[in-house]
């Protein structure tokens, strides 16, 4: 049968805006995972045992299970207790709180890498050990970890095709949706594939903008 | 000394590590205006005394007094955080390695605490800033970050952040300890200056020409004791304790090497 490109523009602004989707669902699922993460490595590190001990448990549930049973869970489960919440919101809880504990372990380990003597200066200078964490150590913990913190954000985005499940009609499905149309699989995702490509690199890009910003604050 | 009340009053302090005793019953008082310098080898227990008074290293036994206020009270938890925060306010200190928050400006490291906690506005932090900063001589580095500065330079900025919080005792950790040999002068002056604005301090250090020439009194620890104290122009011209003697023999003769 071979293969006909000529197809595409028929269908492209379908693709596109599925592209548009990924993106939304990757920001706001990032940016959950960002401040989700700070969160989590806080409450692990710090909080008192009665507040921890649920805390791992949640982030042994999110690590230890497929994330693709996570968003069935969020979207189909928890309607049975009577949280309906639609399917671009569940995919940004699902995506969102399994990276955040992934950001949280490399969190955790930067907050305790920060050198004592910047705690004990704040401490000294009369902040609380909150104010301490909050102005002191967790803003360098976390700029010592942006890296890894964008390699996870990639695979969240590469991840974010999980959510065509419940469907969300982001990239990888509204690509289906094409070849459901034309049958023609082939051309179609390589179109996504493309365009997976094109939002990893305007991702990397963001994330290099970020760390020379801070790199001069090392 | 008249019979003026003590502004730092350190009594009987004891602290252990387990079974090591790092110090055994040292009771020091040290006047409005005074400057102290504490000089004895490492492991002495001096910088560990240093940092009981602003309670960064609790002591096991005894009570630290700061004017009327004793530093180290019995507190429940929550209520000793409020009062150690708001006493740790009137204690400016200095580390041997400087400890400026590499995430934040020069600008940034001197208000952030008094903009936290005194609830200054931005203006009035900036001219505190810039005020401080020109006391130490670093005021064309204000929007520098600390990578950006040499040692020497950073120390004068932490001074001046300690500075900024308007302590009524300064404490210096071996402030210049870190420091290259050439770099040490500028960190001196600046302490020197800070002793003739008759700054209550107590300074941790090996630097015995500065302890000599700024300090009214110099006490010479040894294995968590105080073996001897006196005025510079005695415990360096003419120490009476064994233990003293052999100390500055050694140091002076590491000095010169």
């Amino acid at each position: 049968m071979g293969l006909d490109f000529s197809v595409i523009p028929k269908y492209l602004d379908v693709v596109m805006l599925g592209a548009l989707w990924t993106i939304a669902i990757t920001v706001a699922a990032a940016l959950l995972s960002f401040f989700g993460g700070i969160f989590l490595a806080v409450v692990a590190l710090y909080a008192p045992a009665i507040i921890r001990l649920p805390f791992r448990l949640f982030a042994w549930l999110f690590m230890g299970t497929p994330l693709l049973l996570q968003l069935f869970l969020i979207y189909f489960g928890l309607v049975q207790i009577g949280i309906d919440l639609p399917a671009f919101v569940a995919g940004v809880i699902g995506l969102g709180l399994h990276f955040a504990v992934y950001n949280s372990e490399l969190i955790q380990t930067s907050i305790l890498a920060v050198d004592k003597g910047q705690m004990e200066a704040a401490r000294t200078l009369g902040l609380s050990r909150g104010q301490a964490l909050r102005k002191v150590v967790v803003p360098q913990a976390v700029r010592d970890v942006i890296p890894p913190i964008g390699n996870n954000m990639i695979a969240l985005l590469k991840d974010s095709a999980l959510v065509s499940v419940i469907g969300v009609s982001e990239l990888t499905l509204s690509a289906q949706l094409a070849i459901g149309r034309t049958y023609r699989p082939f051309e179609f995702y390589v179109l996504a594939a493309v365009f997976y490509y094109i939002i990893n690199l305007g991702m990397e890009a963001v994330l290099r903008r970020i760390e020379r910003k801070v790199q001069a604050a090392r | 000394m008249t019979e003026q009340k003590p502004f730092v009053d350190i009594r009987h302090a004891q602290k252990s590590y387990g079974a090591l005793e790092v110090l055994k019953d040292i009771s020091l008082q040290v006047h409005r205006g005074e400057i102290v310098a504490i000089i004895g080898p490492s492991g002495s227990g001096k910088s560990t005394l240093l940092r009981a008074i602003n309670d960064l290293d609790p002591l096991s036994g005894g009570e630290v007094w700061l004017e009327d206020t004793q530093v180290n009270k019995t507190l429940p938890h929550r209520q000793y955080e409020k009062h150690i925060n708001q006493v740790r306010q009137n204690i400016g200190m200095v580390f041997q390695h400087f400890n400026l928050f590499h995430h934040l400006t020069v600008r940034e490291n001197i208000t952030l605490a008094p903009k936290l906690l005194k609830g200054i506005s931005d203006e009035e932090a900036n001219k505190l800033a810039e005020e401080q900063l020109n006391k130490v001589g670093m005021i064309e580095r204000i929007d520098y970050y600390p990578s950006q500065l040499s040692g020497g330079q950073k120390q004068r900025v932490a001074i001046a952040r300690a500075l900024a919080m308007k302590p009524k005792v300064m404490l210096f950790d071996e402030a210049t300890s870190a420091l290259d040999p050439e770099l040490v002068e500028e960190v001196n002056q600046v302490m020197k200056a800070l002793a003739e604005e008759h700054m209550t301090m107590i300074i941790v250090t090996h630097e015995m020409g500065f302890a000599e020439s700024v300090c009214d009194r110099v006490l010479f620890m040894d294995q968590g004791v105080v073996v001897e104290e006196g005025p510079p122009e005695v415990m360096f011209r003419n120490p009476q304790n064994e233990r003293t003697k052999n100390f500055l023999r050694k140091h002076l003769a590491d000095a010169n090497k």
